[in-house]
């Protein structure tokens, strides 16, 4: 249970002259859910980002269940921020399914009825089934965010990467998501998510990271989601829901 | 239909259908990752290359020219890559300048180095010389069997054709890293597929379909059979497998309604003459993206 799912090792990410991650050190372990605080341009994102690769550091390392990405990616799934893909591709919900899955599939080796089957479990779980062969230009936002959630779900990883999965989202998905995480988390997986509402970390979450392109605090809910932490997260920026 | 179709009609009709299906090919995957100006870029680009090949061997078609074009579309990436980074412009500006300068430059070359007169001046680069592609050696459909005849057919025809089909492997054997980097480049890179080779790869195959087309159907008609058919296909599904192939049936049936309303649609008309094959080609692939767009059930609805 005390395995580490994730460590970022003084990780820096400049793009261009701004340095949007300053040396952040932090370690995640198994079977929690982590969230990820911190106010706007506080390098929430980035970091994760780094750590997979999608953007360069500038200095600093990642590590995969104390391995590096490389020898660990068929046990990392990530999901990346709803507007970061063109929901007017051409493809159906049940593709995109699919997709979590081209780690066995390969290139050419023809998808079978199995493979089929394990996605339409992976909708299942975010009650997404009837939608399988809708284009995935025809669904609501927050039903979109499910779809990466079912493509997470596919990879049959250990540590889930989630940026900003609560974005946006209607009652039902955020209800619908909280749940699947949970799961994951009880069956002894490690879950990371950025997120910005401060007022449903306590509730959802086990650990938090606060960040502000250095780690402020790192741990259970209870040691590091406190007034003075958050305080000095977000300066004067904090939200009116906590402040008191 | 008789020997004079075999003779000079059958040759450029097939080229005109193998260069709209090359350049339709890597077209769906330009449209999808919002880069078509990428295939306005690489068209007109070539050229000066296409000159600096025929000014050292002069040859006005070969593999020589081939190779200068498809320096020149090397080089026309490169400046963008330059221009973006150290003007700190958009892609999009940067191939709009690229392009522009490339074409410019390749036109003086033309008439600076007396290339113009042969089958190379502004015209041909714009409209391409498809009507002069005709095949001498073929006397009549026997000639289709004719090893000696077939060995006289115009090389552009093998150029397309081997471009066309390698094309169309790479696109099936590359599918689904095509699909998964092209939808979402941030978890195709986390699962592990190379997703900067992607898009080189996408690149390079506009390249070779652009500079494959460009000698024998110029300019205008390679930019449109790269972004018309995948456009007037992307308006009629919403599969993206039905999409390329109904993009590819889109240009066959532009290179072939075009072809023939440009040879006999003046006739018809009580004019004399033709117009050129590769505008009316064009022309008719720009009338199914309007019709595609009035009448398809995918148009946007805002």
């Amino acid at each position: 249970m005390t395995d580490t799912a994730l460590s970022f090792n003084d990780i820096v990410v400049r793009y261009g002259a701004t340095t949007a991650v300053d040396g952040a050190t932090a370690s995640l372990p198994m079977g929690a859910m982590t969230a990820i605080v911190g106010p706007n341009g506080a390098g929430k994102s980035t970091l994760l980002k780094a750590s997979l690769g999608i953007v360069p550091m500038a200095a600093g390392t990642a590590q995969f269940f104390g391995q590096p990405l490389d020898a660990a990616r068929a046990r990392v799934a990530y999901m990346p921020q709803r507007a970061s893909v063109d929901w007017d591709f051409p493809i159906r919900v049940i593709d995109v399914v699919l997709m979590g899955m081209q780690r066995t599939l390969g290139l050419l080796r023809p998808i079978g009825r199995a493979n089929r089957a394990f996605a339409f479990e992976c909708l299942e779980r975010v009650g997404l089934t009837e939608f399988a062969t809708r284009q995935i230009g025809a669904l609501s936002g927050g039903q979109q965010q499910r779809v990466f959630l079912a493509r997470a779900l596919a990879q049959k990883a250990e540590l889930y990467l989630l940026d900003e999965p609560f974005a946006g989202v209607d009652a039902k998905t955020e209800a619908a998501i909280v749940t699947v995480l949970r799961d994951l988390r009880d069956a002894g997986a490690a879950v990371v998510a950025v997120h910005h509402d401060l007022a449903t970390v306590p509730q959802w979450f086990d650990r938090v990271l606060l960040l502000n392109r250095h780690v402020i605090a790192s741990g259970p809910v209870a040691q590091a989601f406190t007034p003075a932490l958050l305080q000095q997260t977000y300066g004067g920026a904090l939200p009116p829901v906590l402040a008191a | 239909m008789g020997a004079d179709f075999v003779t000079l009609s059958l040759v450029p009709l097939l080229i005109a259908v193998l260069a709209a299906v090359a350049c339709a090919l890597p077209g769906n995957f330009l449209l999808l990752r919002r880069q078509a100006m990428m295939g306005d870029m690489m068209a007109h680009s070539v050229l000066p290359g296409l000159i600096v090949g025929f000014l050292l061997t002069g040859q006005v078609s070969g593999w020589v020219m081939f190779a200068g074009a498809g320096a020149a579309a090397l080089v026309s990436a490169l400046m963008v890559e330059a221009i973006t980074k150290l003007a700190r412009v958009d892609p999009g500006a940067a191939m709009g300048m690229t392009f522009t300068t490339m074409f410019a430059s390749g036109v003086l070359l033309l008439e600076l180095s007396g290339a113009s007169g042969v089958h190379l001046d502004v015209e041909h680069a714009l409209y391409g010389n498809l009507e002069s592609l005709i095949w001498l050696d073929g006397t009549g459909w026997a000639s289709l069997t004719d090893p000696v005849a077939l060995a006289g057919l115009p090389p552009e025809f093998g150029q397309l054709a081997l471009v066309a089909m390698v094309l169309a492997v790479l696109l099936l054997v590359f599918w689904r890293w095509l699909v998964m980097a092209s939808f979402d480049a941030g978890h195709a890179a986390v699962l592990g597929l190379p997703v900067g080779v992607i898009s080189l790869g996408i690149v390079v195959a506009t390249a070779v379909a652009s500079v494959a087309a460009f000698t024998a159907v110029g300019s205008i008609l390679t930019i449109a059979m790269l972004i018309c058919p995948p456009a007037a296909a992307r308006l009629l599904t919403n599969r993206l497998g039905v999409q390329v192939w109904l993009s590819l049936g889109f240009a066959a049936i532009s290179a072939i309604l075009g072809y023939v309303a440009a040879g006999y649609g003046p006739i018809w008309l009580g004019l004399s003459g033709a117009v050129s094959a590769a505008g009316m080609i064009a022309v008719v692939s720009g009338l199914l993206v309007a019709g595609a767009a009035l009448f398809g059930p995918h148009r946007r609805a805002s």
